[in-house]
């Protein structure tokens, strides 16, 4: 393991000059405009923002499941818009580990199975998959559920489950859109602590978006987005201190 | 990662059964309808190999002239104009293995009290070789009775059973035109000529027998058929030549002049009858194929239907991390599976019915292996063919709008 200070200096996503802009009947309607943002390896960041404000497509561009239209995106050193989509898939199965606000988890698979898919892609024999998805439900405290359905379990576990999923490939980085958006308050900051032990313990970079205030304030840095451009950039406790809304 | 996209498919097809079933049926009853046709065309064919092996192999008939008398045509050996000279010379062409004359006619048989009207046949030993006709018990006609003109007889199952009823009749003297004859043997059961007429209704007597003491005939030594066996297949057009030039040389036709006798290919006419079973065949396979082909579509069909309710599923797998072969090979792996176990059912379902029409219908049915494979094969093709394209559009499905997808 590397030290964390030494880990800092390096930058898990370098965005430059990013537009991003969707062809509609009425002609182009820009999204993103001249994004430029760099998130260093271990950091916690919060991307907050009105409806429509740009922070969930930048959020996918970031998750290399979206494109963007101009602009430069490098995800741990690598140009994505150089990579095929094999690539970016392999980077999506082992750099990243998505959460997303409708835990996204497959209705008819089992939590342990569920938690093992990300491993499958990866090419991982199955008793091994098994094996390392039970440690990992065991991890987020559901592992009683091994056998379970998600329609057998609270919001709330089921967006345990989708962590647990998350961490399968042990990612460098954690996407996470809205993860508490479907979660009562006492859920939602005991989701937050988990991220926040991740991010702690064990260095992994965190991305989340969110529209609560308080969320936000887990994370030790705030981006703030408005009509498509990055507004305020800094410390949580400042931004929100500063722009409350 | 097979092993789990096997699970997968496993899963997604019981998901929802009834549907899944529905798309099976139309693979079982499009191999179903293949392996029954085939069954049917391969038993018809088979029929038909059989009837021209009852005939015998390489036959060709030499049927004599034509009296025309005030214009009123008479047909072919209706008058003598080959005689056993004839037959003999036919007989040591090189192209030629075997001939027999012969003299047929239909007479009323009398034995006891029963009576039976039949054909009668005046012939020599070589016959027997020429029809491939073996002797059930009994003897055959000799070379003996044909020289001694011997009032013996050898008599086919149908005579047997129609005359004799149950008493064995080697032996027995029975009547052929008031005449009596011996029953030296009986011949082996043939059944059905190609033609449909049954073979074993009929009486073998010696040849000059049946010239001097049954029939008569107006000229002494003089026949109205000689049958003659080509000594290859190969060798049947040029023996067909051959006859034809003899006996032009031999009655002096002159050059020409239409000659005064016919000269006709027993095996084409059977052969022709065989192609066109063939030919039937080929075309009830045809038909059930374009079953199968409609199963395939129904496949086709529900993986698109697939593809669309689990647009979000694909865009989660994407999202972590799946690539496009990963989901290509996913919902093939279903289309094949289910293409594959409707084959399995089908051919169940095809082996059944086939015997079902054989006991119901008295068609013959027969199952080859080759059409359980080829039904393997095409349902394998099918499941690929038509699933592919459902595959790709869901593997080159946009992660994010897939993952978007209410």
């Amino acid at each position: 393991m590397t030290e964390p200070a030494a880990r800092r200096r390096r930058s898990v996503v370098l965005v430059e000059h990013l537009f991003k802009q969707y062809e509609t009947a009425a002609g182009p309607h820009p999204v993103l405009q001249d994004i430029n943002l760099q998130i260093m390896d271990g950091e916690f960041v919060a991307l907050m923002g009105p409806s429509g404000s740009g922070k969930s497509t930048f959020m996918n561009i970031l998750g290399c499941l979206d494109t963007p239209t101009s602009g430069r995106f490098e995800l741990d050193g690598h140009d994505t818009a150089r990579l095929d989509s094999d690539r970016l898939a392999q980077l999506r199965n082992r750099f990243i580990g998505f959460v997303f606000q409708g835990f996204n988890l497959l209705p008819r698979v089992s939590l342990v199975e569920n938690v093992a898919l990300p491993l499958v892609y990866a090419g991982v024999g199955r008793s091994e998959r098994l094996a390392r998805a039970g440690e990992l439900l065991e991890r987020v405290g559901l592992g009683q559920y091994l056998g379970h359905h998600p329609n057998q379990i609270s919001g709330g576990q089921q967006q345990r489950v989708a962590i647990a999923r998350a961490l399968a490939n042990r990612p460098r980085l954690i996407l996470a859109d809205e993860p508490t958006g479907n979660l009562d308050t006492t859920t939602s900051h005991e989701i937050m602590s988990l991220f926040d032990r991740l991010n702690a313990d064990e260095g992994i970079t965190i991305v989340l978006v969110t529209h609560e205030a308080d969320v936000a304030r887990f994370a030790h840095r705030l981006v703030r987005f408005q009509d498509g451009k990055v507004s305020h950039d800094g410390a949580s406790a400042a931004v929100l201190q500063e722009a409350p809304a | 990662m097979i092993g789990a996209m096997l699970r997968e498919a496993w899963r997604a097809m019981g998901a929802n059964k009834m549907r899944t079933f529905l798309t099976m049926l139309g693979m079982v009853i499009g191999v179903g309808a293949v392996i029954l046709m085939l069954a049917i065309g391969q038993g018809a064919q088979n029929l038909v190999r059989q009837s021209i092996a009852s005939m015998g192999s390489n036959l060709i008939m030499v049927l004599s002239g034509f009296t025309s008398a005030s214009g009123v045509r008479s047909g072919s050996g209706s008058i003598p104009t080959l005689n056993v000279a004839d037959a003999r010379a036919i007989g040591d062409l090189p192209t030629v293995a075997e001939v027999a004359p012969l003299q047929p006619g239909t007479s009323q048989l009398v034995y006891g009290s029963s009576n039976w009207s039949t054909m009668v046949y005046g012939t020599t030993p070589p016959y027997f070789g020429l029809r491939e006709w073996a002797i059930e018990r009994g003897d055959p006609i000799s070379d003996l009775d044909v020289r001694s003109a011997a009032r013996v007889a050898v008599v086919g199952q149908t005579v047997v059973s129609r005359l004799f009823g149950d008493e064995d009749p080697i032996g027995k003297t029975m009547r052929i035109r008031h005449a009596p004859f011996v029953v030296v043997g009986i011949l082996a059961a043939k059944g059905q000529s190609f033609d449909g007429r049954d073979q074993d209704d009929t009486v073998l007597i010696p040849f000059t027998t049946a010239q001097r003491k049954v029939f008569g005939a107006q000229f002494p030594n003089s026949t109205r058929m000689i049958l003659v066996q080509a000594s290859s297949e190969a060798d049947m057009p040029q023996a067909e030549a051959d006859i034809t030039a003899l006996l032009r040389e031999r009655q002096r036709t002159p050059e020409g002049m239409e000659p005064n006798f016919t000269v006709r290919n027993m095996t084409a006419a059977a052969q022709a009858q065989a192609q066109t079973t063939k030919v039937m065949s080929i075309l009830l396979g045809s038909v059930a194929c374009v079953s199968l082909v409609v199963g395939g579509i129904g496949i086709m069909n529900i993986m698109l239907v697939s593809v669309t309710e689990r647009t979000r599923e694909i865009g989660i797998r994407m999202a972590i991390g799946a690539r496009r072969r990963d989901i290509l090979l996913q919902f093939l792996l279903e289309a094949v599976i289910v293409s594959l176990l409707g084959c399995i059912v089908g051919v169940a379902v095809g082996v059944s019915l086939s015997s079902l029409a054989q006991d119901v219908t008295g068609v013959y049915a027969e199952i080859t292996p080759w059409s359980i494979a080829l039904s393997f094969a095409v349902a394998a093709i099918v499941g690929v063919f038509f699933g592919f394209y459902p595959a790709r559009r869901a593997a080159y499905l946009k992660p994010i709008e897939a993952l978007r997808f209410q």
